[in-house]
């Protein structure tokens, strides 16, 4: 008897502890799984607006999973399974349109999910071009570019500051870092080899301009050592193993300002990249219904112009840009470590998300039977 | 004892024959026996079995190409893809009728990716295609069929017309697309005999009535066709993409239409399927033959090596006293109990150029300052790394094996004789055999499909299968060839192990005791 009360008594506070929850969201789930990469860039999500929601929501809580290097794979595998865990997920611009083309991740209206700027300028609008994808929700641009040594600059010469400078090994002899793809090596290898900028593109799609990049690697070969992980060119920077080498922007501001190591920034065609949100394709109404909360929070002008303060990515939304100010530890102003500033932006590349999208797996096969050569 | 002859068959206790009874006992002890390992045998296949078996099949599956086109693989199969033309009207319309209801499904990209292994470009082919094909001039056949007649423009009499069995057989292709339609409506959560009607299934219609048939229901036979000016569905789908007007678009959809597909195996193995079956790959795109052979020699070389460390170090642990036997087995274990990401990173640090022990080399002068040996990034840093990871899997079992050796056998050889060579050759060593067995399988087996390591130091040069196979998981979502070449990974281990019991034996590796 006093076990069946006690059975009763558990269940009614269950139900009530549901429903109280059920009403204190107003439908919406009070926990949320987000995505990302891990380490400074996820911490700057962290500080800059995860933290603050969740200070205005009371009760909500948050769980980071450090997986966006295998979203799309773990994503297309809960989705086989039929148990998709993660709410929002953070994946560079490529990956967002590969899932949406996998019907993976939910298609959104910019304008009725984002919130506009605060002179009244759409979502969508506010983003312009940087939505390249119906899934995709933009947060930041960086860009790949490179690092030198400054110690190891031969003396009386100049310190590199053209792209074709990597590939130039009479004049700044040592080792290169260059990441373990084609993709980024041939736009720059085709541009040493007298491409146009505007040409590029229409060369690397025949076989024989990609015989041509090939063969432009081919010069400095033997000097390079592929990275496959972002963290690799700042530790070989930083032992001294390499002259030069490519990585993303935020990690050498890293190296050069928070570290204080003898590195310089070399920015001639850096490569532009996009990294944002996606939502995965059916989520149940009350997770949806946190996460789109959570979305409008995050994405809103103040917020991307915050996260500045503590990564050296420039913020997507054209409104967050005169906002930006200084990082929040060192105190020194972010705009000038923006690849999106003008002198550091003379001369970009976009990521061709079209191109590489058609080429990826073809050019890939070329160019790893090419590395293992 | 003539007098108890019997012919009859023995009876046990309860007057069974014994035979049956003895049969009876055995079973039972068999069910028995099962019932209890059954939660094992079942948690492995659940979660082990089934999935491999699983990711496997995937190496040969292809039935995306005919779920997401079935009319288009259809019409396609007259075609003659050496004729250099591309097909006919009649597979534009139906590959028309497929890539709406696959926009609608959000499917044709998924299509376009998997084409896309095949022929570069077919992705963003169906990717742009899909975004126009709603915008064909076919709402022209819709204006003038509910022109004809304005009860088809109500959803309802669609609904009601395909319930009704002689339209259906008069007009199959609009009952197809039409049931096509009405499914994804359904599984959307929508009622088709409310939704807005699409300009596809008049489009199914005009076809099919322009092919002639001619169906008996009032609401049908009043229509006439022979005035309606045909959309040109060659010219919109070419306006959309230019590709569509390249035969070898065509044939790498009828290439691929089948259901299963050795197409993942060939690529595995460099080849591809060429006009007249299986060809090589071009040259500068053949990589996993080579591959897969780097992957057994270094394989091999990690696992002599292995032997070649670890003989020595079992021995000590074998033979010295027990005191000192102890710490030295907590030294073989502490580098075991290391995260492998650590120890990898360590050899990082000592192997590289800036690194300790080319520091170390140029301070005792026996290397040139610019001439620092590189060690790391290829074929030397993963076999280094990789040997020393794996060398407890080849001491654990040496040591065991080697303890079980009686000293007494080493003494007894000596004083009959022999020297400190022969005696160790011809009486130690052969008994410990089975250990050095056991740990080459261990080892090599370990290596064979070792991904972290080689990725980490490997370079270009010291990079195994596993890492392409990884890549093809995570980063190309090929799944398809990652499936096929792990499969050829398992069949080569497989084949492998076969060959050691054929030479070796398998009864003769022993773990232990």
């Amino acid at each position: 008897m006093k076990l069946h009360k006690t059975l009763l008594a558990s269940t009614a506070l269950t139900v009530a502890a549901a429903t109280g929850a059920h009403a204190a969201g107003h439908g919406m789930a009070d926990s949320m799984t987000l995505v990302s990469w891990g380490g400074a860039y996820q911490a700057s999500q962290q500080n800059a607006y995860v933290a603050p929601y969740l200070e205005m929501n009371d009760g909500v809580s948050a769980a980071w999973d450090e997986s966006s290097a295998e979203a799309v794979a773990k994503l297309r595998a809960m989705n086989e399974a039929g148990n998709v865990t993660w709410d929002l997920v953070d994946v560079v611009a490529a990956d967002a349109i590969r899932l949406c083309d996998e019907g993976l991740a939910m298609e959104i209206d910019h304008d009725e999910v984002l919130a506009a700027a605060p002179d009244g300028t759409s979502a969508s609008d506010d983003f312009g071009d940087l939505i390249v994808s119906d899934c995709f929700i933009p947060q930041i641009v960086y860009s790949t570019t490179f690092g030198y040594r400054t110690d190891l600059v031969p003396e009386g010469v100049a310190p590199p500051s053209k792209i074709c400078d990597v590939f130039d090994l009479e004049t700044y002899p040592g080792k290169r870092a260059l990441e373990k793809r084609p993709i980024n090596n041939m736009e720059w290898a085709l541009l040493c080899d007298g491409v146009a900028k505007e040409d590029v593109y229409d060369v690397l799609e025949t076989p024989e301009g990609q015989e041509k990049a090939l063969a432009k690697l081919d010069t400095i070969k033997d000097s390079v050592i592929w990275w496959s992980a972002g963290a690799d060119t700042p530790q070989l920077l930083a032992d001294g193993e390499i002259f030069i080498g490519s990585t993303y922007n935020g990690r050498l501001f890293s190296v050069i300002e928070e570290q204080g190591q003898p590195v310089g920034m070399m920015w001639d065609a850096q490569v532009f990249d996009l990294d944002g949100w996606i939502v995965p394709a059916g989520l149940p109404d009350d997770r949806k219904a946190r996460v789109m909360d959570f979305l409008k929070f995050a994405t809103d002008t103040q917020r991307l112009a915050d996260q500045a303060k503590y990564i050296s990515y420039g913020p997507a939304r054209g409104s967050s840009a005169s906002l930006v100010g200084q990082h929040a530890d060192l105190g020194i102003d972010m705009a000038p470590h923006m690849p999106t500033d003008p002198k550091n932006a003379a001369n970009t590349f976009l990521y061709n998300y079209e191109f590489w999208a058609d080429y990826r797996d073809d050019i890939d096969a070329k160019f790893q039977a090419w590395l293992a050569k | 004892m003539s007098d108890t002859t019997n012919s009859g068959p023995m009876l046990a206790a309860d007057g069974t024959p014994l035979k049956r009874s003895l049969a009876r006992a055995l079973r039972r002890q068999k069910i028995r026996a099962l019932a209890l390992i059954a939660p094992l045998l079942i948690f492995v296949l659940v979660t082990f079995i089934a999935p491999i078996a699983d990711m496997l099949f995937r190496s040969v599956e292809n039935q995306i190409v005919s779920e997401t086109l079935p009319e288009t693989v259809e019409a396609l199969a007259d075609w003659d893809s050496d004729s250099g033309e591309i097909p006919p009207d009649k597979v534009f319309e139906a590959l028309y009728i497929d890539l709406v209801i696959a926009e609608a499904e959000k499917k044709h990209t998924r299509l376009g990716t998997r084409l896309n292994y095949e022929k570069t470009g077919v992705s963003s082919l169906f990717r742009k295609s899909g975004r126009r094909v709603g915008r064909f001039d076919t709402d022209e056949y819709t204006d003038a069929l509910t022109e004809q007649n304005p009860d088809l423009g109500a959803p309802a009499t669609w609904a009601a017309m395909m319930e009704d069995s002689s339209v259906r057989s008069s007009l199959p292709l609009t009952t197809r697309t039409w049931d096509r339609w009405a499914a994804y409506l359904i599984s959307d959560g929508e009622n088709p005999a409310e939704e807005k009607l699409e300009d596809v299934l008049f489009a199914a219609l005009y076809f099919d009535l322009r092919d002639g048939a001619s169906p008996s229901d009032p609401r049908l036979s009043s229509l006439d066709v022979s005035n309606i000016e045909p959309v040109d569905l060659p010219a919109s789908f070419a306006d959309a993409d230019k590709d569509w007007l390249d035969p070898s678009v065509w044939k790498t959809i009828q290439v691929y239409s089948p259901n299963y597909t050795s197409g993942y195996f060939l690529n595995a193995v460099d080849m591809q399927k060429g006009p007249d079956g299986a060809e090589a790959r071009p040259e500068n795109q053949q990589i996993y033959i080579m591959l897969f052979q780097r992957t057994l020699f270094m394989s091999l070389v990690i696992t002599v090596s292995c032997i070649a460390l670890g003989y020595p170090v079992a021995w000590l642990l074998a033979n010295l006293p027990a005191r000192t036997a102890n710490m030295l087995m907590i030294l073989v274990l502490l580098p075991f109990w290391t995260s492998l990401l650590v120890r990898t990173s360590a050899w990082k640090v000592m192997l590289q150029q800036q690194g300790v022990i080319n520091d170390t080399l140029v301070w005792l002068g026996l290397v040139a300052d610019d001439s620092r040996l590189v060690m790391i990034n290829n074929q030397f840093g993963t076999i280094v790394a990789m040997t020393h990871i794996l060398l407890p899997f080849m001491i654990l079992p040496l040591y065991s094996v080697m303890q079980t050796i009686p000293e007494t056998y080493l003494r007894a050889a000596k004083s009959l004789g022999a020297t400190n060579w022969t005696a160790f050759w011809r009486v130690y060593f052969p008994q410990s055999v089975p250990g050095i067995g056991a740990g080459s399988i261990l080892v090599f087996i370990l290596s064979i499909g070792y991904y972290i390591t080689p990725e980490i130091v490997g370079g270009t040069t010291g990079t195994f299968i596993s890492n392409r196979i990884a890549y093809h998981i995570s980063s190309s979502l090929n799944w398809g060839l990652a499936a096929a070449l792990g499969s050829i990974l398992l069949a080569v281990v497989l084949l492998l192990y076969w060959c050691y019991d054929r030479i070796v034996g398998i009864d003769n590796v022993k773990l232990g005791g």
